[in-house]
């Protein structure tokens, strides 16, 4: 058969219609939901427009979806229409309800196995990784924005108190003492606490080692049962109900509302996010310091490590294998000691491996900003235990809500620290059956 | 003989009222029909699996201690709303018809607050009212009244009250102001002519003509405080202290919405509609009989 085309026009014609169809594959889309606002969402454009710029195969598109409980709810109606996005931030309580989800979700580990990206588990901060593992110690979800607690000072009421802001309260008991010297010399408020629930129950149940859920703090299984009805909890609680009655210590809401009672000057010790940081130094104006979280002496092993607060990146079942390859190559990109510093220095948040960590260091960041490595200090204390590594625990959502309803009633005086957390364990059960039933199949 | 009016097609009709029909059937007989389905349903978020377990929800419900109290806490909640929404955007447009000078300007300030999101109205009150940084806290303080809606149950139930009601004035206010100005002139002046005065001119003529407006209104805002006040308590609240502001709505858009409990939230809904269809057939049976057309 003749052709039109000689041989070389022909060849240079095929070689242009591929060149056309790799550019056309060129454009193959990641979309990144994600639910952060304001500066942080500058800086997932920044991440973003930076993978993008450093290859041509795929580019990342972060679509902001609302809250967190909002994107989830979005991505769950997308994935029963059956286009989910590509990548998905998810909160920490959300973890056990995507980890049910099989099928919906492909795990972090696989994916780097299978499309032959370098992934070191053991690059990662322990408390990091840990919590978003399996029990066989293989990452889920890919760890993004992690914080966890730490005690802030208004070093300047600390002085007005007659108190040293250079030595600020390690333990419990001090914390109680500061609390009533602050309050001696004129302060309305001594302490206050954000996200009680996280701090007060959860990361305190890890930061003494004992535990929260039994199977491993819900790693185990979904027969999970709450047991952070143990002396150690309910003596803090207790503590905690006894000093609001005397006024040491003030409630100021459930979630971050307190923090604006610590900026504003009215309390003078706040345990809440590590990732309050750039907040505080934008609107305290006063001198104020990052100290470690405090635990009872008298506990063994205490302090432990923290436990992390914060969202990961689900990767969602594609059609498109294609997909997969940049999913794996943004994550690479993403975990990367450069880019994690960044974050790290530009937000707060905790960065996620330990090379991220050194070459802050390195660069002086923590002279630079005493007090901003105490995070990463309190995660990587210990290397953590079953009792430390995280919470798995289906329904977490009602559940915090039951802890802060039954956490209103102790600082109210209603009920004692042991009847409430009795009755938050109980009610908390049963929200942890409705979830095994309606997830065992 | 009686005259009636027949359509030349049988089908005429029926296309007629098609629009409204196929409009009522979709956006709310399917839906609500969808919340029955799966209020029978337990599925996990994915709706990967689902099993039919015929009334455990509403069982699991019922058996709850907290959600049978929550039924009191709205109850508190609507009739406070509806009386005290009533009963000052009346005062308002009693007002406001007898203004002469500006009347307008009045008018238009006064529908303001209807143009506010929900969640926009709860985040100005806890301004003015939080327990840290609200203006209104700091007076109190300073009159010696502690306010802390944080753990005192009264004053939270009170935010969301004044809350939902300052929302919906304006919209009361309106149909207020357009009933009194429909009632004629002449009666009111015959009346004044008898000797008597403002208030009793209100009671014995005006309050009386404007029952239909009134049963109206009382009908919409039951509705608007049991369906459409979550976000309100989302923003300022949370529910709390403890459950004292917990109202079903509320239950309802947390455990579906914000927990991904979409089965024990469409129980909940459908609780909400029975009690809804409840008290709409209660007032139209028994409060209508003193409305006078």
């Amino acid at each position: 058969m003749h052709s039109r085309f000689p041989g070389a026009a022909r060849a240079i014609l095929a070689a242009a219609l591929l060149a056309l169809a790799t550019q056309a594959q060129a454009v193959t889309e990641i979309q990144w939901w994600h639910s952060m606002t304001g500066a942080l969402n500058d800086r997932v454009d920044e991440i973003a427009n930076k993978f993008n710029a450093s290859q041509k195969d795929y580019k990342v598109t972060p679509i902001y979806k609302g809250q967190y409980d909002e994107s989830m709810t979005a991505a769950i109606a997308a994935y029963r229409a059956g286009n989910p996005p590509q990548i998905l931030q998810v909160f920490e309580v959300g973890t056990a309800t995507m980890m049910a989800a099989k099928g919906a979700v492909k795990p972090v580990y696989q994916l780097m196995a299978e499309q032959h990206e370098k992934f070191d588990p053991k690059g990662f901060l322990g408390a990091v990784y840990s919590y978003y593992a399996d029990t066989a110690g293989n990452l889920i979800s890919m760890p993004f924005n992690s914080s966890t607690q730490v005690l802030y000072i208004n070093d300047d009421a600390f002085k007005k108190a007659g108190l040293d802001p250079n030595n600020p309260p390690k333990t419990w008991p001090e914390v109680e003492k500061a609390a009533e010297k602050l309050k001696a010399s004129g302060a309305t408020c001594g302490f206050t606490t954000g996200w009680q629930s996280w701090v007060q129950l959860e990361s305190f149940s890890a930061w003494h080692n004992v535990s929260f859920a039994n199977l491993q703090n819900g790693f185990g299984g979904l027969g999970t049962k709450l047991e952070f009805n143990g002396p150690v909890q309910v003596k803090h609680i207790q503590n905690l109900g006894d000093w609001a009655k005397k006024g040491t210590f003030t409630y100021k809401g459930r979630k971050d509302e307190p923090l604006a009672s610590f900026t504003s000057g009215e309390c003078a010790m706040i345990t809440t996010s590590s990732g309050s940081y750039a907040n505080i130094k934008a609107n305290a104006k006063f001198a104020w310091r990052v100290a470690t979280l405090p635990y009872y002496a008298d506990v063994a092993g205490a302090p432990q490590n923290t436990i992390i607060g914060g969202a990961t990146l689900w990767v969602m079942n594609q059609k498109n294998p294609d997909m997969y390859k940049g999913i794996a190559k943004f994550f690479t990109f993403l975990s990367s000691p450069e880019v994690q510093e960044k974050w790290h220095s530009d937000t707060g948040y905790v960065p996620i491996t330990l090379g991220a960590y050194d070459l802050a260091k390195q660069k002086g960041l923590y002279t630079e900003r005493p007090g901003f490595d105490i995070a990463i200090k309190e995660l990587t204390n210990k290397p953590p235990t079953v009792n430390s590594k995280g919470l798995r625990l289906g329904n977490f959502v009602q559940i915090r809500n039951i802890i802060d309803e039954e956490l209103e009633a102790v600082w109210s005086g209603q009920k004692t620290g042991k009847q409430a957390l009795d009755e938050a364990v109980k009610r908390g059960n049963e929200q942890l059956e409705r979830f095994q039933k309606a997830n065992e199949s | 003989m009686e005259k009636r009016v027949v359509f030349s097609s049988p089908w005429l009709p029926y296309a007629l009222i098609a629009p409204q029909l196929i409009i009522t059937l979709v956006f709310f007989f399917w839906p609500a029909s969808q919340a029955l389905y799966q209020s029978l349903l337990i599925q996990d978020a994915f709706a990967s699996r689902a099993q039919f377990v015929w009334f455990d929800n509403f069982k699991d419900l019922f058996n709850d201690p907290r959600y049978l109290a929550s039924f009191q806490v709205t109850a508190v909640f609507s009739v406070l709303v509806a009386f005290i929404g009533l009963a000052v955007a009346l005062l308002l447009a009693a007002f406001a018809d007898r203004v002469i000078r500006g009347a307008n300007i009045y008018k238009t300030l006064l529908i303001w607050p209807y143009a506010v999101a929900a969640a926009v109205a709860a985040v100005l009150w806890v301004f003015l009212l939080n327990p840290t940084l609200g203006v209104l806290t700091h007076l109190m303080r300073a009159l010696g009244y502690n306010w802390d809606y944080l753990l005192n149950p009264r004053q939270a139930l009170a935010l969301i009250v004044i809350t939902a009601v300052w929302k919906q004035i304006s919209y009361n206010f309106l149909f207020f102001l357009a009933g009194l100005q429909s009632i004629p002139k002449s009666l009111i002046e015959a009346a004044a002519i008898d000797g008597a005065g403002p208030a009793r001119r209100f009671w014995t003529i005006a309050f009386p003509l404007l029952s239909p407006t009134t049963f109206f209104l009382l009908v919409v805002n039951m509705v608007y405080a049991f369906f459409d006040t979550f976000a309100i308590v989302d923003a300022a609240t949370s529910g709390g202290p403890v459950q004292a502001t917990a109202i079903l709505v509320f239950k309802v858009y947390r455990d579906g919405m914000q927990a991904l409990d979409l089965s024990g939230s469409a129980a909940q809904s459908v609780v909400l509609m029975a009690i809804v269809i409840a008290l709409t057939v209660i007032q139209f049976r028994f409060v209508e009989h003193k409305v006078q057309y």
